[in-house]
């Protein structure tokens, strides 16, 4: 080994350590960011390292690229709001798939029929997962930035058709390894990788987004760990598993926030049909008045916010912090209850809610604080609505039946705030809302929240 | 051949394995993050791309390389900084009221 080689695997080997350092660092809030700086670092060490590479001859193009890189990454990074962050993570699947998918092609296109079965092999799976994130992140960017319906798009067929196109693709792979020189295969088997990618996403609903995100961050994530195989380099396997592990527990996670498999998420088109069926149960809403909240909360001993997607696109999170903060400068005690699929990714409620200045000691787990309702004053709902939906834990025939809940109905009193007398994402009927227990407050979050704090502080 | 893809296998299975323990300690408080940390972290896959875009092997390979390199700049750049404004927000105790 050259001084030079020995100097490139000796940068990637300190940056794997650091890369996993980093991700330990994440188990605490106090540690995360410490942890985040020896990725960077690491990450450094490793892009100056493979600079020296051998095989590079000239470095104008490679500049080009880590500037525009930069620059856009630069603007994305400083100018994304944390509302938007669901967006902007799709995205980065996508362009992290891409990149993955145009480094296999260019490596076949360089070989071709030189390839031996395990380097084929592990192309094909680069292109083919690299293609999948890529097509299928931009359909989740464009649903959950409304530039497309958020609504599934289903039509007759759907799921053979899908399974049809999976199978071909996966038969092309095959015969594409027992067989490299086929060049056509390979871009049959890119262009159904795309189409793919495009028709698994279609019907998926904007609430079963956190999901798939979830899982196109695995798939992006894997294709890099494929691209490490393909070109033998360790770092890139072990950051590949690392994004794609990741993406892999989030996505457990999530179903079982739902009580829902994988499968059942991917081709189930949630919220389609089930809209029509349930309109059986209807019953009387109450509608509270804005000062009667007020003195509700003003006069409880406990309260706890539960927010919802509803409370990001309301934009509503410093409403309730100021809200907050008036409710405990009259000592009651203020907890906010976040459901692990509220919102349309991963910890999306967390973050909106730490950007409003929110302590993180306050924000609670399900399972930490459905004890604590019972001795809960007043429980208010920002909108969310399946994830408080009682239905889930009563009647065993709902579509979310077994879905876990966060227990609002057990408070003394529960408001919710909502738009409208809609229903919520999945289509159902929520019977929450015409529990005796339970007030409505319609309008827009923010405005309410805004005037609930006016109203606390003058009381 | 052979030697590499077993050595390449034994990588991924441990590193599988690690990132199971590793990744599962991270509350769900963090996940966001979590998700944009790992985003920018395979971006690695940059490493690859700039030996593609460098290296001449012809036209087609470089154009591919250089569109690998300017992608995967994105996510490491974007993803880093983004990871840690969000960092920065999560406080235990409260701070100062921003103003």
């Amino acid at each position: 080994m050259s001084t030079q080689t020995l100097f490139i695997e000796g940068t990637y080997f300190v940056a794997s350590v650091l890369f996993i350092l980093s991700l330990k660092g994440l188990s605490h809030p106090d540690t995360a960011r410490r942890g985040m700086f020896l990725a960077e670092f690491g990450m450094l060490i490793a892009i100056v390292g493979t600079l020296l590479h051998r095989d590079i001859v000239s470095y104008e193009w490679v500049i080009v690229g880590l500037l525009v890189g930069s620059t856009i990454g630069v603007w994305l990074g400083v100018w994304v709001p944390m509302t938007a962050m669901p967006q902007r993570t799709a995205l980065s699947h996508a362009f992290g798939g891409l990149a993955a998918a145009l480094v296999g092609v260019s490596e076949f296109l360089r070989h071709g029929e030189h390839l031996g079965t395990f380097k084929v092999t592990a192309l094909g799976f680069e292109v083919l997962l690299g293609g999948i994130t890529f097509t299928g992140s931009l359909v989740a960017f464009a649903k959950l930035q409304e530039l497309v319906k958020g609504a599934p798009i289903v039509y007759p067929g759907q799921n053979v058709g899908n399974f049809l196109l999976f199978g071909s693709a996966f038969v092309i792979f095959i015969a594409l390894v027992l067989s490299p020189g086929h060049t056509i295969l390979f871009y049959a088997m890119c262009a159904l990788a795309l189409l793919f990618g495009v028709l698994l996403v279609l019907p998926i609903g904007a609430a079963d987004m956190p999901v798939v995100i979830a899982l196109l961050n695995s798939y992006a994530g894997l294709a890099s760990a494929a691209t490490g195989f393909a070109l033998g380099n360790n770092v890139l396997i072990i950051a590949g598993t690392l994004d794609g592990g990741s993406g892999f527990i989030l996505s457990i996670l999530m179903c079982k926030a739902m009580n829902r498999s994988i499968t059942n998420v991917l081709f189930g088109a949630f919220g389609s049909a089930t809209a029509t069926v349930e309109a059986g149960e209807e019953g009387v809403m109450r509608e509270v008045s804005l000062d009667d909240v007020a003195t509700q909360l003003a006069y409880a001993r406990k309260v706890v916010f539960v927010p919802g997607y509803g409370m990001a696109t309301a934009q509503a999170q410093n409403a309730v912090r100021e809200l907050a903060a008036h409710l405990e400068s009259r000592g009651v005690e203020v907890k906010y209850g976040i459901h692990p699929v509220a919102g349309r990714m991963p910890g999306h409620m967390n973050v909106l809610l730490a950007e409003a200045n929110v302590p993180y000691s306050q924000l609670y787990e399900l399972e930490q604080i459905n004890p604590e309702m019972a001795t809960t004053d007043v429980a208010v709902v920002i909108g969310a609505n399946d994830v408080v939906n009682p239905e889930a834990r009563d009647n065993p025939k709902s579509a979310i039946a077994g879905m876990p809940i966060i227990e609002v109905d057990k408070a003394k009193s529960v408001i919710v705030l909502k738009r409208g007398r809609g229903k919520g994402f999945s289509g159902l009927e929520n019977p929450l809302f015409f529990k005796p227990v339970t007030g409505l407050l319609f309008g827009d979050a923010k405005t309410s929240l805004t005037r609930l704090a006016a109203a606390v502080g003058e009381l | 051949m052979n030697e590499l893809l077993m050595a390449g296998l034994y990588v991924f299975v441990l590193a599988a394995f690690l990132g199971y323990q590793v990744i599962s300690r991270v509350p769900p408080l963090l996940h966001t993050p979590l998700m944009s940390a790992t985003n920018a972290i395979s971006g690695i896959s940059l490493i690859g791309s700039i030996v593609t875009a460098g290296a001449k092997y012809n036209t087609v390979s470089t154009v591919l390389g250089v569109i690998a390199v300017t992608a995967a700049t994105i996510n490491v750049v974007s993803g880093f900084i983004l990871t840690d404004r969000m960092l920065k927000m999560f406080k235990r105790e409260k701070g100062p009221e921003k103003k």
